[in-house]
């Protein structure tokens, strides 16, 4: 995707000065971003440096981390996800996440695509529903005759393909995904990669990926995070080809991370 | 997840990686040894264990066998041996597990979201959390004596099965609250996340995933704890239950007695036949708990079919 492309969409997710920080200890240092609509983000830097607690800040799952403490704005359509008025239910089904280890619900493959529909009220056809998401989730064809089989039946890939397939039913706006191929063989992550270029143009998607290929692949934009800062971001061809950080260059052409 | 990924390079230091490390024939003998030690002591402790279960059991068969028939079950006790039977004991411990069980489930199972889910991380919760795990631990004489101070004597409901049951309520709700926790507390975080990163609300994450995936684990803490109280005689006595009863309890004013104190009366008294009698009863309450833990395993099993 050219750089002129991306420039006319618009914004969907915005950070502004965002801090956080696990009790004394400052995790994010003052990022702002911008992240346009339609697009996938790949966050990159080596371990430790932030990005889960960065892509966990932006749908407030960092609420559950009794230590996190959040400061500055995320700014979602405009809408300050941080302000008393937000809720951080709403905010989340239209904000799903996908996580490193597949975490399907102890249910059939079926219940745990229409569990999240359902509890949000969703009241049409249930059986399409299914049907469309394991398509688009690009599992369908694997589990269509056993559909409502423990979801535990299924393989490491498989598993996490059904977790994206239920977060894609939910029809959320972005998908955040921590390291979505981390525990899954070539083939598995090649689905999903083909997957996640399949789904952008439905969705925004911010990744957070360990592989420099694969951030090449499927990003158009990428950020680079050491210790908790935003060392540099910006198109994923410029970023990989010339970047201005040499610590960016350093960690993209694996001298350290 | 990664947070312990990173405390851990660094940390081990693996030496000098050039050099082979030696482990001598010597040392691998002896190990290999330990393990085979160990093996046959844990055999042993549970050969010990089911010789004197067997022995027991068998003991109590020989003497009470013969005392079992249809009669057993229909009569009421009575001074005579030929015609003693459990009718009013097995009414009234059926009588005392179904109050029993519907008071303490609700509110043990209840105390034990409560104090996982939603009770603030304050100092006052850890002062309650210990004093629960204190309460588990008490005799039980000693909730027999709150049973006659509160129950039978505040609250005037004399020696009747609600005063009975309640008292019971109160010696098990300690282990159905702390079970429950610990079935709460083995559900992953990552099962919570799921949820919650689909849009669920707290209300949503905790009946409808985290009590699921907990309830065979409730379950079993429930059943294990509620034939705890189907076995219990010194509360009971305490409080006052009969021991010579010649009728059925037919509400919750009644009074009452259970098989436990019927075993404990006819233990006690001095001809032989008594003797038997009461190995007859305790082949029945046996036969009862026995119903109760497999149930808790059937259970168990049936709702575990997604295993976590
Ligand atoms: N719950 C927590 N409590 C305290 N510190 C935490 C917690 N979670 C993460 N941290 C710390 O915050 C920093 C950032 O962690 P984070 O998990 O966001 O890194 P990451 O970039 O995702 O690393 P990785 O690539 O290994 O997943 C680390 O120093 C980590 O030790
Ligand atoms: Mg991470």
């Amino acid at each position: 995707m050219s750089a002129s492309l991306s420039e006319n969409k618009e914004v969907i997710l915005e950070t502004k000065d965002l801090n956080v920080f696990y009790g004394e200890k400052q995790a994010i240092h003052s990022i702002s971003m911008q992240v346009k609509k339609g697009t996938v983000a790949a966050l990159i830097g080596p371990s430790g440096c932030g990005k889960s607690t960065f892509l966990r800040s932006l749908n407030r799952m960092n609420d559950f981390v009794a230590s996190a403490k959040v400061n500055g704005d995320v700014f979602y359509k405009g809408q300050n996800l941080y302000s008393k008025k937000a809720d951080p239910v709403e905010i989340r089904s239209q904000i799903g996440m996908v996580f490193q280890k597949p975490n399907p619900f102890p249910k059939s493959i079926y219940k745990n695509i229409i569990w999240g529909p359902k509890i949000n009220g969703f009241t049409g056809d249930m059986d399409l529903l299914v049907e469309k998401s394991l398509k688009r989730a690009a599992l369908w064809g694997e589990v269509k005759d056993r559909l409502h089989d423990s979801a535990f039946d299924l393989s490491g890939g498989q598993q996490q393909r059904l977790c994206i397939a239920r977060t894609i039913a939910m029809n959320p706006d972005v998908i955040l995904m921590d390291e979505p191929c981390s525990a899954l063989d070539p083939r598995s992550t090649q689905a999903i990669e083909d997957l996640i270029s399949e789904l952008k143009r439905r969705y925004t998607i911010i990744i957070v990926t360990h592989n420099m290929q694969q951030a090449g692949r499927i990003s158009d934009e990428t950020y680079f995070f050491h210790e908790g800062h935003l060392i540099e971001s910006g198109d994923t061809k410029m970023i990989f080809t010339k970047p201005s950080v040499q610590m960016t260059e350093d960690y993209i052409t694996g001298r350290f991370g | 997840m990664s947070k312990t990924n990173d405390s851990l390079t660094g940390v081990i230091n693996l030496g000098n990686l050039d050099s082979k490390p030696s482990i001598d024939a010597k040392r691998k003998a002896k190990r290999k040894m330990y393990d085979k030690l160990f093996y046959r002591f844990c055999q042993g402790t549970i050969f010990f264990a089911l010789v004197t279960l067997v022995v027991l059991v068998v003991h109590i068969l020989m003497s009470g066998l013969s005392w079992i028939s249809l009669d057993f079950f229909t009569n009421f006790t009575s001074r005579f041996a030929e015609r003693a039977g459990i009718k009013a004991a097995i009414f009234g411990s059926l009588w005392v597990l179904f109050l029993t069980a519907s008071f303490a489930i609700p509110l043990g199972v209840s105390a034990a979201i409560f104090l996982e889910e939603y009770a603030p991380k304050k100092l006052w919760v850890q002062w309650v959390q210990i004093n629960i795990g204190n309460l588990a631990g008490m005799p039980s004489i000693v909730y027999g004596l709150v049973g006659l101070a509160v129950f039978v004597r505040y609250f005037n409901f004399e020696r009747s099965l609600l005063a009975g049951s309640l008292t019971l309520t109160l010696l098990i709700l300690p282990i159905i609250i702390i079970s429950s926790q610990e079935a709460i507390k083995a559900v992953p975080l990552s099962l919570r996340e799921a949820a919650y990163a689909l849009g669920a609300n707290k209300w949503q994450v905790v009946f409808l995933q985290v009590l699921p995936a907990a309830l065979p684990g409730i379950l079993t803490g429930v059943i294990l704890s509620i034939s705890r109280a189907i076995g219990e005689t010194a509360p009971l006595i305490v409080i006052g239950a009969l021991s010579f009863v010649a009728f059925t309890p037919t509400n919750i004013w009644d009074e009452f007695t259970v098989l436990p104190i019927q075993i404990y009366n006819w233990a006690s008294k001095p001809q032989a036949e008594f003797h038997e009698l009461a190995a007859a009863a305790i082949i029945i309450l046996l036969v009862l708990l026995f119903a109760m833990n497999f149930l808790a395993i059937y259970l168990r099993q049936k709702y575990q079919r997604y295993k976590l």
